[in-house]
């Protein structure tokens, strides 16, 4: 064995992994824990970001005129803005990189991810593109929206195009990087004992969206740096005027962006995988389908890129095949939330943060994926396409399922990651004020877009008002129920560690070491024995008690 | 191969990394690790190919004629200069199995030249063709005998020439340049990168950095290297043959 693994056992107790405060110890460490924390600073910083913008944006659409941007182009670069941090910079890397980075390793038994360096690099990466993105805002930003779509993007807008192109570029470089060695480590990694089918299910949403950011992001990296390239020297593959076809852009950078709605939602799918079995203390009910569902998306999810494009001026066929085949990819979705339901059905249930924020999930993100259905259906599309009824269906897939869902993640992992508990009254507040917020911001915009106000306009027909200051007032609910986690989870840090290993009697490797855990985060050889999720009713009991004793 | 898992503690540095239980783990991850780094890669460069087809079998016309300005002798010589240089690499992987330290070092040094020679090559045909005006951009003209050939092309039944159609066709002349300096362009800089790895593992061979000679990391950098080579086998009949 090596030295220090001998050092470790002469000088007393191993020490966690926080213990070391200096910067260097933390802008150079390999630990896959403190890359997790890195990012978890990083992404709640983007989402501050974007979020402040979105409260702009709201503010703005209060009245019908424009009264808070001066221009119609000022708000375009604000929505653009938005949509390329909330996207690229928080809702790719939020769970996988940080709840993904922090946990993989220990569900598996391992002491780090198999590339440890790869993986520091990768927060270096991310942390560059971050850094173009926000000199891009603060020097005047993009107006092409998220999408960059062309021919404009490529000829008539004046803004920062090549620059946010890169950013985009670098960032994609990242969640490669990270997607590489999430596959790597489960493959190679895992304890004795630690069968593909003894995986939590975390792991295999995980293992299922790391596939999908190593095949699918380098078509997006491409795409974007084709428009790049275009800008800068006329070439002519999406400008048709020099022959080129902006419909192939669309096609290009679709294959990554509808896979990509999976790297944002399968990591959601895996935080409530985890946390609805624990609080209805029950084993999951149909783990084998639900892990093969995670696959089954990554698969599918390259194939309906189209239903994108349905008003673009393809055939009518490759609609109607587009059409059918993003039903097919609803049924693997569909199954997992029978399988939850399924799971909480006669369950024994406590309502404790984690839990009530995995809840929220499940209805938010079933709103969303029916509502996804009708927009995949060929001839509701071509009514709503471009309006609000879009902005509120991803909405409530990207900010209702995945912010959830990572949030809960959040509250749940939180005592392992700090060795604290947080206040739960306040932690219930957020996750209802979020819940409430949420519906109040978003719903009224599925009427708006059915009654017909487009999207990416700063002003509209006065009749939308009453509905538009209902979303506004909503939006501000959801602040607050966003910005109070940072407050009371930041309050915890000040109290001793009072957490232990396992504060939810919950299964699984991570929750038999110490809160937090130290550097190596096993002290032994792991030997698996058992699957995960063994919990049993008279289990339930007994947790139940104890815990409500350790909460008071 | 069974060689490669027993440490000899005074030869070079330990090279397993604390988070490894063994050698095997180790030499398993950085090989799995590259594979799918190189899947990754082969959507990039399919994400090219297919725009790629797809617009040729759109402009066939345009785009035979385009590729009839690269040279079919050149471009074969060169992939026969690569394919030798695969050869070489896979020596040089051999010689890291069977822990033959010198051997490493001559054939990464070869691998490196002919690499450099295949880069040597490909810069004088970028000379020639942007001499031609033939790189895309507002420079670009189209020579006029293929600018000829299109128009007739672009004649309908009756005789008359479909000036949109023939405008179209100019279009896609330039872009079948857009993708060939675009897709050789991509190449050529994963050969940078690969003659660069390619030295410093010499290097480090040479000073005697590995233990076990490195053979995991030495196989890494021979897969990366022999999927480059592959990228130009698909390349070469695609751009220059079509013609
Ligand atoms: C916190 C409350 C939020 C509010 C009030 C809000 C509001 C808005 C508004 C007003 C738009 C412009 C719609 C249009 O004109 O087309 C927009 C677009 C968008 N939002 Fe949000 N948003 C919020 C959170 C989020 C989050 C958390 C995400 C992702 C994690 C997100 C992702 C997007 C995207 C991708 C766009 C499209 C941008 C574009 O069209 O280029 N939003 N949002
Ligand atoms: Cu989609």
């Amino acid at each position: 064995m090596n030295a220090a693994a001998h050092a470790r056992h002469d000088d007393g107790p191993p020490t966690d992994y926080l213990s070391d405060t200096s910067v260097a110890s933390w802008l150079l460490t390999t630990d896959h824990k403190r890359v997790g924390i890195l990012y978890l600073i990083s992404v709640t910083l983007f989402f501050l970001v974007g979020g402040v913008i979105a409260g702009l944006m709201r503010l703005e659409l209060m009245t019908p005129k424009g009264d808070v941007f001066s221009t119609p182009d000022t708000y375009n670069r604000m929505f653009t803005m938005h949509g390329v941090i909330m996207i690229f910079f928080f809702l790719v890397p939020s769970i996988p990189a940080v709840l993904g980075n922090f946990l993989i390793p220990l569900m598996i038994g391992a002491r780090d991810l198999a590339f440890p360096k790869i993986n520091l690099l990768s927060w270096y990466v991310y942390i560059i593109g971050g850094v173009m993105g926000i000199w891009i805002l603060i020097h005047g930003g993009v107006d092409t929206g998220w999408t960059f779509y062309t021919p404009f993007s490529t000829m008539y807008s004046n803004t920062m195009v090549v620059t946010a192109a890169v950013a985009v570029f670098i960032t994609g470089f990242s969640s490669i990087l990270t997607g590489l060695n999430f596959i790597v480590t489960v493959h190679t990694m895992r304890a004795p004992g630690m069968t593909w089918f003894r995986l939590p299910l975390f792991v295999w949403s995980q293992y299922a969206t790391a596939l999908i950011m190593v095949l699918g992001t380098p078509v997006l990296a491409i795409s974007v740096i084709l428009v790049a390239l275009e800008r800068f020297f006329g070439f002519g593959i999406f400008d048709p005027r020099l022959g080129g076809d902006p419909i192939l852009f669309q096609h290009l950078f679709w294959f990554y962006s509808h896979p990509a709605v999976y790297i944002m939602v399968l990591p959601g799918f895996a935080v409530v995988s985890e946390i609805i079995p624990c609080f209805s203390r029950r084993p999951i009910f149909g783990y084998r389908f639900i892990a093969f569902a995670s696959v089954a998306i990554a698969i599918f999810g390259f194939l309906v890129w189209g239903h994108h494009m349905f008003v673009s001026g393809q055939s009518m066929y490759a609609g109607a095949v587009f059409s059918i085949l993003s039903f097919l990819v609803a049924i693997p979705s569909a199954i997992k939330v029978f399988n939850w339901t399924a799971t909480l059905y006669k369950g024994s249930l406590r309502f404790d943060t984690p839990m009530l924020y995995a809840l929220g999930f499940i209805g938010l993100f079933t709103i969303g994926g029916l509502t996804g259905l009708m927009v995949a259906s060929l001839a509701i599309d071509v009514h709503v396409h471009d309006t609000y009824f879009i902005v509120a269906h991803f909405h409530y897939i990207m900010v209702g399922g995945t912010t959830m869902a990572y949030l809960g993640g959040i509250h749940f992992w939180w005592p392992k990651i700090s060795g604290r508990m947080y206040s739960e009254i306040w932690g219930k507040l957020s996750a209802l004020l979020v819940f409430v917020g949420f519906n109040l911001t978003f719903f009224p915009q599925f009427l708006l877009g059915y009654l017909g106000m487009p999207r990416r306009y700063f002003e509209y027909r006065p009749e939308f008002q009453v509905l538009n200051v209902m979303s506004t007032a909503g939006a501000s609910i959801l602040a607050v129920g966003f910005l109070l986690p940072l407050f009371y989870l930041g309050m915890s840090l000040r109290r001793p560690r009072d957490a232990g290993p396992n504060p939810w009697g919950a299964t699984g490797l991570e929750w038999q070491i110490e809160s937090p855990p130290t550097t190596h985060n096993f002290h032994e050889p792991v030997l698996v024995t058992c699957g995960p999720y063994m919990y049993s009713p008279e289990e339930a009991e007994r947790e139940y008690a104890s815990q409500h004793v350790h909460h008071a | 191969m069974q060689a490669s898992t027993s440490t000899m503690p005074d030869e070079g540095r330990q090279i397993l990394s604390s988070h490894f239980d063994d050698l095997e783990q180790q030499h398993l991850s950085s090989n799995l690790g590259m594979w799918f780094f190189l899947g990754s890669e082969v959507m990039f460069f399919s994400g090219l190919i297919v725009s790629y087809a797809v617009y040729r079998g759109l402009s066939p016309v345009a785009f035979e004629l385009a590729s009839r300005h690269m040279d079919l002798w050149v471009g074969f010589f060169n992939t026969l200069v690569l394919l030798t240089s695969s050869l070489t690499m896979a020596f040089a992987v051999r010689c890291s199995q069977v822990r033959d330290n010198r051997g490493i070092v001559r054939y990464l040094i070869a691998t490196a030249v002919l690499g450099s020679a295949f880069l040597g090559v490909k810069a004088t045909e970028y000379k020639k063709e942007i001499d031609h005006h033939l790189f895309p951009g507002p420079h670009f003209v189209v020579p006029g005998h293929d600018a000829e050939e299109m128009l007739e092309a672009s004649k309908g039944p009756d005789g008359q020439v479909n000036h949109e159609v023939y405008r179209h066709n100019l279009g896609r002349f330039q872009m079948m340049f857009v993708f060939y300096f675009f897709m050789t362009g991509v190449h050529a800089f994963h050969m940078i990168v690969g003659i660069a790895a390619v030295l410093i593992f010499a290097v480090l061979a040479k000073i005697r950095w590995f233990s076990g000679y490195g053979h995991t990391q030495i196989e890494a950098l021979g897969l990366y290297w022999h999927f480059v080579d592959v990228v130009w086998v698909f390349l070469y009949p695609l751009l220059y043959l079509i013609g």
